[in-house]
């Protein structure tokens, strides 16, 4: 709208166009914006590499708190199980939700507000009330159900190598993301009109599914998968309140102790996830330039 | 309509032309198709026969449930009654993936992550034919539609007509029995919609397939179709070939979708009926005596200067051999009427005119309550 006015304005003008005032102004709002969330981003990041680097004995600039990370008490493993808790939980989520999504839009267009709002409710319930309920459940069960399978279950579910009941509790966390990130790609697509046209030339359900939807939802998979993994890697509240052991839970266990090596081991979990980002949109973009040239 | 004698139908041809070059084609028919969406009929009993190897254009207005009678027939979706069936087998119940039509979808259905020619070999690939069967036949079939330099391109590289032409070629290249075509033109504009309706015909009779061309286009499908089915409200008004359809209307529906058709209030006394100070005996279906509506075609519509005449000319379009003259008559009835542009020169706008029917039977509506 601005654009238009100004054009409109240029184009009544005699003299050589002279609008930069208003371009400049704009130009340096979004300068000044990008300064504010820099600073706010760049700040609490630079204290904590400074804080990690920094040498307190001999003064000057020290990599050992980097260099004594693999070799920490317990890191290897902690890091180990949020990678697993990680995979598991994209995979169960993109499991559940993918199927779901392609069906409410296929065939049951209706219940698309029902499902968002579903989705929502993890966003709504604190992550507390949730884990409370949650470990009351845990507590109460194998005692009421012992020496049957479902007690077993129980048990099994709260394996302290990798804990099941994480990668549970982690998928309904991660619901609002994935739906929203998976719904984006269904909506920017033309998926009833694709599907029909495999079907029309013989797919089987399965087939249209993995050959079809699949690649058409690509970005958005990558997407919602890139943001499910993110959250477990960051989760805290569930693990240590359950009494397990994860990577962020270990951070903060060693933090006491060794607090420059815990915050070099954020700070690098940082630079990693940012890498990983930055390698989903490359990979990404690569695809799109090889099918344009 | 045309059917190969039994004795000589084992005929010497190779598999590979026999494929392409298709059997005899399939009769598709439709009895009683009936399919509600909550309190909209979308199909009122639908009853159509489409003979072996016919294009027969279905055309009618926006929501009349052209498309959703071309989704039953593709088994997209489950009539609520009524049966469809194919050379006489009842495929109602059959899953679209097994039922052995190509269809070309209005909007754009090509897939994104594929190359033109493995869009073409899809449904190959899902029959798990070879990869050199797959690579010959996309070809063959891009050949045939005027895209054999294609093939590496992916589908956002094409115009819409190109893309079009390719969906074409996918739903040819699995030799179906029977083709369907979904307003498939309607996105592109009027040049390449002609050229294309055109192509699509001349491959229609190469292949002789069975095929259905839904569109809302009168010109589109009284210009491809062996035979047009009118349909309004989920149901035919009539099945006829294209100059019948314009010729003869059998409703006054058929004949103000089909063509231009003007509207000139009559008077109906014992079967002829009294239009603009002349007698005309009646055609068609006849309501009762009294006020009538004549429906008269531009080309059936006399005109000439008069001073004495009570039409004055408002506007005069040229379009080749024809021009079209826009007549107003008392009473604020206005007509469109083709003359030879040798002869239009008097009628410039403002002229005096007097207008006469043609010498051949009319047709008439029940006048409306004005
Ligand atoms: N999936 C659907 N849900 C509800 N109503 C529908 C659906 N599909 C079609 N209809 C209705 O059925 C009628 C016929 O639709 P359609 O067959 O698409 O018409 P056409 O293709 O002739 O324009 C329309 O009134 C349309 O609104
Ligand atoms: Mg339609």
């Amino acid at each position: 709208m601005t654009a238009l006015a100004e054009g409109v304005a240029g184009a009544g003008s005699v003299e050589p166009p002279a609008p930069v005032r208003p371009v400049r102004r704009r130009g340096g709002w979004r300068v000044a914006v990008l300064v504010v969330l820099g600073l706010y981003f760049a700040i609490p990041l630079a204290a904590s590499t400074w804080f990690t680097v920094r040498d307190r004995g001999a003064g000057g600039f020290t990599a050992e708190h980097y260099a004594g990370i693999p070799g920490a008490e317990g890191f290897a493993a902690a890091f180990g199980r949020s990678l697993a808790l990680g995979a598991l939980t994209v995979g169960l989520a993109l499991l559940l939700m993918v199927p779901t999504i392609v069906l409410v839009e296929l065939r049951l267009p209706r219940l698309r507000t029902t499902v968002e709002l579903l989705t929502l409710m993890p966003l709504v319930v604190p992550p507390i009330a949730l884990v409370v309920g949650v470990r009351s459940v845990l507590a109460w069960a194998p005692e009421h159900f012992y020496g049957t399978p479902v007690a077993e279950a129980m048990f099994a579910l709260q394996e302290p190598a990798l804990p099941w009941i994480l990668v549970l509790v982690y998928v309904v966390l991660a619901l609002p993301f994935v739906y929203r990130a998976l719904d984006a790609g269904v909506r920017g697509a033309d998926l009833r009109t694709l599907t029909e046209a495999a079907r029309n030339l013989g797919a089987s359900w399965p087939r249209v599914l993995v050959s079809v939807v699949l690649p058409v939802l690509r970005t958005s998979v990558l997407n919602a998968s890139f943001l499910a993994f993110a959250l477990v890697l960051g989760e805290y509240t569930v693990a240590a309140i359950l009494g397990f052991e994860t990577f962020p839970t270990w951070i903060v266990r060693i933090s006491g102790s060794q607090p420059q090596l815990s915050v070099a081991v954020s700070v690098l979990s940082l630079v990693v996830t940012w890498g990983l980002l930055l390698l989903i949109s490359a990979l990404d973009r690569r695809r799109r330039i090889e099918e344009t040239s | 309509m045309t059917t190969v004698p039994t004795t000589t139908s084992h005929g010497p041809t190779g598999a590979a032309a026999a494929d392409l070059r298709s059997r005899p084609g399939t009769p598709v028919r439709l009895e009683g198709l009936t399919r509600r969406y909550g309190p909209v009929v979308a199909l009122d009993g639908l009853d159509l026969e489409i003979a072996g190897g016919e294009l027969l254009a279905l055309l009618g207005p926006s929501g009349c449930g052209k498309t959703t009678a071309l989704r039953a027939i593709a088994g997209f979706d489950r009539p609520d009654s009524g049966r469809v069936l194919l050379d006489d087998r009842d495929i109602t119940g059959v899953p679209a993936s097994k039922r052995d039509m190509g269809m070309v979808f209005q909007a754009y259905s090509l897939f994104p992550n594929l190359t033109v020619a493995e869009n073409v070999a899809f449904g190959l690939r899902v029959r798990r034919r070879a990869r050199s069967e797959r690579a010959g036949r996309a070809a063959e079939l891009l050949e045939l539609v005027g895209l054999a330099d294609r093939g590496k391109r992916y589908p956002h590289q094409l115009s819409g007509g190109q893309q079009q032409r390719v969906a074409l070629a996918r739903a040819l290249a699995v030799a179906p029995q029977v083709l369907l075509l979904d307003e498939p033109l309607s996105a592109l504009d009027a040049q390449v919609r002609v050229q294309l309706r055109e192509e699509i015909r001349r491959i229609q009779l190469e292949l002789g397939i069975t095929t259905v061309f839904v569109t809302h286009d009168q010109a589109e499908a009284l210009s491809v179709a062996d035979r047009v089915g009118v349909m309004r409200a989920g149901r035919l008004e009539q099945v006829a070939s294209p100059d019948e359809l314009y010729e003869r209307p059998a409703t006054a529906f058929v004949a103000e979708f089909v063509g231009t058709m003007n509207r000139v209030p009559a008077i109906l006394t014992g079967g002829a009926v009294e239009l603009l100070g002349t007698r005309r005996p009646v055609t068609g279906a006849t309501p009762a005596g009294g006020p009538v509506v004549a429906l008269v075609r531009p080309e059936s519509l006399v005109v000439a200067a008069d001073p004495a005449g009570r039409g004055r000319v408002v506007t005069r379009t040229f379009s080749g051999a024809s021009t079209r003259v826009l007549v107003a008559l008392p009473d604020g009835v206005e007509v469109r009427i083709d003359v030879a542009s040798a002869d239009s020169q008097l009628l410039t706008p403002g002229a005096p005119v007097g207008v006469t029917p043609a010498d051949r039977p009319v047709l008439v509506a029940p006048a409306e309550p004005a």
